[in-house]
């Protein structure tokens, strides 16, 4: 059990890293996307960028205020 | 898309990660002893091996949709961490990495250590020290590969550019004998970090169902238009001289990757 926590803390900490905030943003993202092209007919190519550089300036912004 | 620039971004991404490497091998083979630091590094790189073999054919198996869309998402979040640790490095809030210094506190830490060994392995130590170095950095460079490779149907292209970096790395530390500090490490990973997000963005979207405007031509705005908001947010965030004490959690401060 305490080698399959530390395999998934691993991966975690590999994939994901310091802030998983961006993590859930991006899939938010394109999960969104999917809902506007698929259900409303939206081809949303540009809303996963905005949601990226959003993410990346407020992931930067908690690093530096130490939050 | 041709397969240049696909070799070419991943030739930068796995030579950043085999100079890392080469600093841990060094430090190991040098202080320690080659014979366990080579067999460190041959068991890291057969578990490298069988994770290619196991993941490799399995992730093409994959519609390409789905995979794009996975694939996308895994290298925007992989990507987005690098670039928030360059633009941290760039703007003074988190601290350069420097090969020479890496390289300083692994050997102190392997002069430190006792000597112990395990059936054939005569320094454990040296083992363990060149096996994780090679498996961490070398499990990077296989998912770069894999990523990349099976997204644009061509392995075989992706795992060209990292066998060249992995071999010009290390033909250059064999012949330096010394870890690679001259090389701009921080600004490839910044680089690195730009061409991962930007991918990652392009290929998540597409497997979400969107179609770029250009196909395949939107990349080269996306890639511009990411180092540019890097650079932006670089340059309005970038640290003060006279204000040293701007507070970043310590475990951000002290990670090196």
């Amino acid at each position: 059990m305490r080698r399959l926590r530390s395999i998934g803390a691993f991966w975690y900490d590999f994939v994901v890293g310091d802030d998983w905030r961006v993590a859930v943003v991006v899939v938010a993202a394109l999960a969104l996307t999917a809902v506007l092209v698929h259900a409303a007919g939206v081809n949303a190519w540009w809303l996963l960028p905005v949601f990226v550089f959003a993410a990346l300036g407020w992931s930067l912004r908690r690093a530096i205020s130490g939050r | 898309m041709t397969a240049l620039p696909l070799i070419l971004t991943v030739f930068v991404a796995c030579a950043v990660e085999a100079i890392e490497a080469l600093t841990i091998v060094l430090a190991a083979g040098l202080t320690r002893e080659w014979r366990s630091t080579f067999q460190g590094m041959a068991a890291a790189l057969l578990v490298l091996a069988a994770i290619v073999a196991a993941l490799g054919p399995t992730i093409t198996l994959l519609p390409l949709t789905a995979l794009r869309l996975v694939v996308g998402a895994l290298l925007a979040i992989f990507g987005l961490q690098w670039l928030r640790k360059a633009i941290l490095r760039a703007t003074g809030y988190k601290s350069l990495h420097d090969e020479a210094s890496a390289y300083l506190r692994e050997v102190a830490a392997a002069k430190a250590a006792s000597t112990s060994s395990r059936g054939r392995v005569h320094d454990w130590y040296a083992f363990t020290l060149a096996f994780k170095g090679v498996l961490l950095e070398g499990l990077e460079v296989v998912f770069i590969v894999i990523t990349f490779g099976a997204n644009q149907g061509n392995v075989g292209a992706a795992a060209i550019g990292a066998a060249v970096a992995v071999a010009v790395v290390a033909v250059t530390g064999i012949a330096v004998r010394a870890p690679l500090a001259k090389v701009p490490e921080n600004a490839m990973k910044f680089a690195v970090g730009i061409m991962l997000t930007s991918f990652g963005i392009f290929w998540g979207a597409e497997g979400a169902g969107v179609s770029w405007p250009g196909q395949d031509a939107a990349l080269l705005v996306l890639v511009p238009v990411v180092a540019l908001v890097a650079l932006c947010y670089t340059v309005l965030l970038r640290r003060p001289r006279a204000a040293p004490s701007a507070s970043v959690p310590a475990s951000e401060e002290v990670s090196s990757s």
